[in-house]
């Protein structure tokens, strides 16, 4: 026998299950209840930088909508800076960088209007390994104890919940306008199967003189997104 | 500022994407495998929240959505516990949310079609902010149990829905919460994705006496763990370059 550690263990996931929106959008549920419904504004009125829209689907693997899900969108506003204390800067008065977004119930559309995140700084690297990159290393280079990498280029961590989904996926939405950074990006350039990257990249394309990104989720079969553990 | 990781999830202890018994899995879950990250500023922030977002009256659903004078029917409960980490440390001014079906079973949901019936009274969500030592607590009714196509009759045991976000977009987490004595709990196909025992047991709120109001409400207590961080002991060093 040996001594016990005493940690305690995370609580296991459940489904969100088919009436998330109940607790978390009640308004989609279809009732008011709250004086205002949280993750409704993602960058407020003041933030700087470019106003874009972001629209998808999310596809299960019959190939049919996803019309019950919910997503969850995490960023940082256009100087690369998130609204947490542990993130080094300042974000606009009103800006959270986070969001809610639910489907149309008929089609599974689902839309945010945001602004476009700058890059992320990377984080300082942990650990005692070496602090500078060896020379023989790739670009994927991402182990513990590295040295510090790279600007992540900008993207949206979404977080994505629905019934039939035990515990929520993780994944990142980047740009198509960003492709020199992208191919610089250590997150992207972990993804061993260049292939399965472009599952990641929203497609910009203009509306009524708005900025949009396309970017459909597959979760299941043939160009399944990628999603990470986080 | 710390920039500590959290500490891996135990994949072990959640359930796994792909759990064919609970059908509505077999088409939602991917079947490649997960990508590792190493946890950027994008994985260790996330949304803070204030009391200026939500109202006091949010974490009663007995009255959150009654007319005045009125409230919710049904067993008249408290749900109260703590959200800690996993290094047994409290998680304080977080933002807990729940939402439930009313006492006979039924959600007021556009898409619920159960023929129990709706309670006017009843909204069926709540929210709170957990206090400077992590403890919080929710006044409801006890959900019923409720139908639903998975076998051709299977039964949710009685449960409340939780959204817990701690301090990192990584310690996102929904989960559900059951209550003691259930006989539903071990026939569920939900409940039965959790692969252990413990694991399941860790979800069944523990009927709390001393808690109770006398002649007003009984009580359950449902303590909630979220991911730990490494430990501030190595701080210095690792952050020392
Ligand atoms: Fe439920």
């Amino acid at each position: 026998m040996v001594q016990k550690l005493d940690y305690l263990k995370e609580t296991p996931s459940q489904t969100a299950g088919p009436y998330v929106h109940i607790g978390l959008a009640p308004g989609a549920a279809g009732f008011d209840i709250y004086r205002q419904e949280l993750g409704r504004d993602i960058a407020g009125p003041n933030a700087k930088g470019e106003r874009i829209r972001v629209e998808g689907i999310v596809i299960d693997g019959t190939g049919n909508p996803v019309k019950d899900v919910l997503i969850e969108t995490w960023q940082a506003n256009a100087e690369g800076v998130y609204a947490h204390p542990e993130s080094a800067g300042e974000v606009e008065e009103g800006f959270r960088g986070w969001g809610r977004v639910i489907t149309d119930f008929e089609t599974g559309e689902w839309g945010f209007d945001t602004v476009k995140p700058g890059p992320v700084k990377a984080r300082k690297p942990l650990g005692t390994g070496p602090l500078h990159k060896p020379a023989h290393a790739g670009d994927d280079w991402l182990g513990r104890g590295d040295a510090e990498q790279g600007d992540m280029a900008p993207h949206i961590n979404l977080w994505i919940v629905a019934r039939g989904i035990n515990i929520g996926l993780n994944t990142r939405l980047y740009f198509d306008d960003e492709a020199e950074a992208n191919a610089k990006d250590p997150v992207l350039n972990l993804i061993e199967w260049h292939n399965r990257r472009p599952t990641l990249i929203a497609k910009r394309s203009e509306r009524d003189g708005k900025v949009v990104y396309r970017f459909d989720i597959r979760l299941q079969g043939e160009g399944e997104t990628v999603f990470f553990d986080i | 500022m710390s920039q500590a990781e959290f500490y891996q999830r135990d994949r072990e202890r959640h359930p796994a994407a792909l759990t064919p018994d609970y059908k509505t899995s077999v088409m939602r879950s991917p079947r490649a495998a997960l990508i590792s990250l190493q946890q950027s500023v994008s994985e260790i922030t996330g949304p803070v929240f204030g009391h200026n977002d939500i109202d006091p009256i949010d974490n009663d659903l007995i009255h959150n959505y009654a007319k005045d004078g009125e409230s919710a029917i049904g067993e008249r409960i408290i749900l109260h516990g703590r959200v800690l980490d996993e290094n047994g440390r409290p998680v304080p001014n977080t933002l807990v949310e729940a939402w439930q079906a009313n006492a006979g079973g039924r959600y007021r949901h556009k898409k619920d079609s159960y023929l129990a019936p709706i309670d006017p009274n009843f909204g069926g969500c709540g929210r709170t902010m957990t206090d400077e030592n992590g403890f919080y607590f929710f006044r409801t009714v006890k959900p019923g149990a409720y139908p639903w196509r998975n076998w051709v009759n299977n039964w949710r045991p009685a449960h409340i829905h939780f959204s817990l976000f701690g301090t990192s977009f990584s310690q996102r987490l929904i989960t559900q919460c059951y209550f003691e004595g259930d006989p539903l709990i071990a026939k569920c196909p939900i409940v039965k994705t959790i692969p252990t025992q413990d694991g399941i047991d860790s979800l069944i709120a523990a009927l709390d006496m001393n808690a109770t109001v006398p002649l007003d409400s009984i009580a359950y207590k449902f303590d909630i763990v979220l991911r730990g961080r490494r430990s501030t002991l190595f701080e210095n060093r690792l952050e020392g370059n």
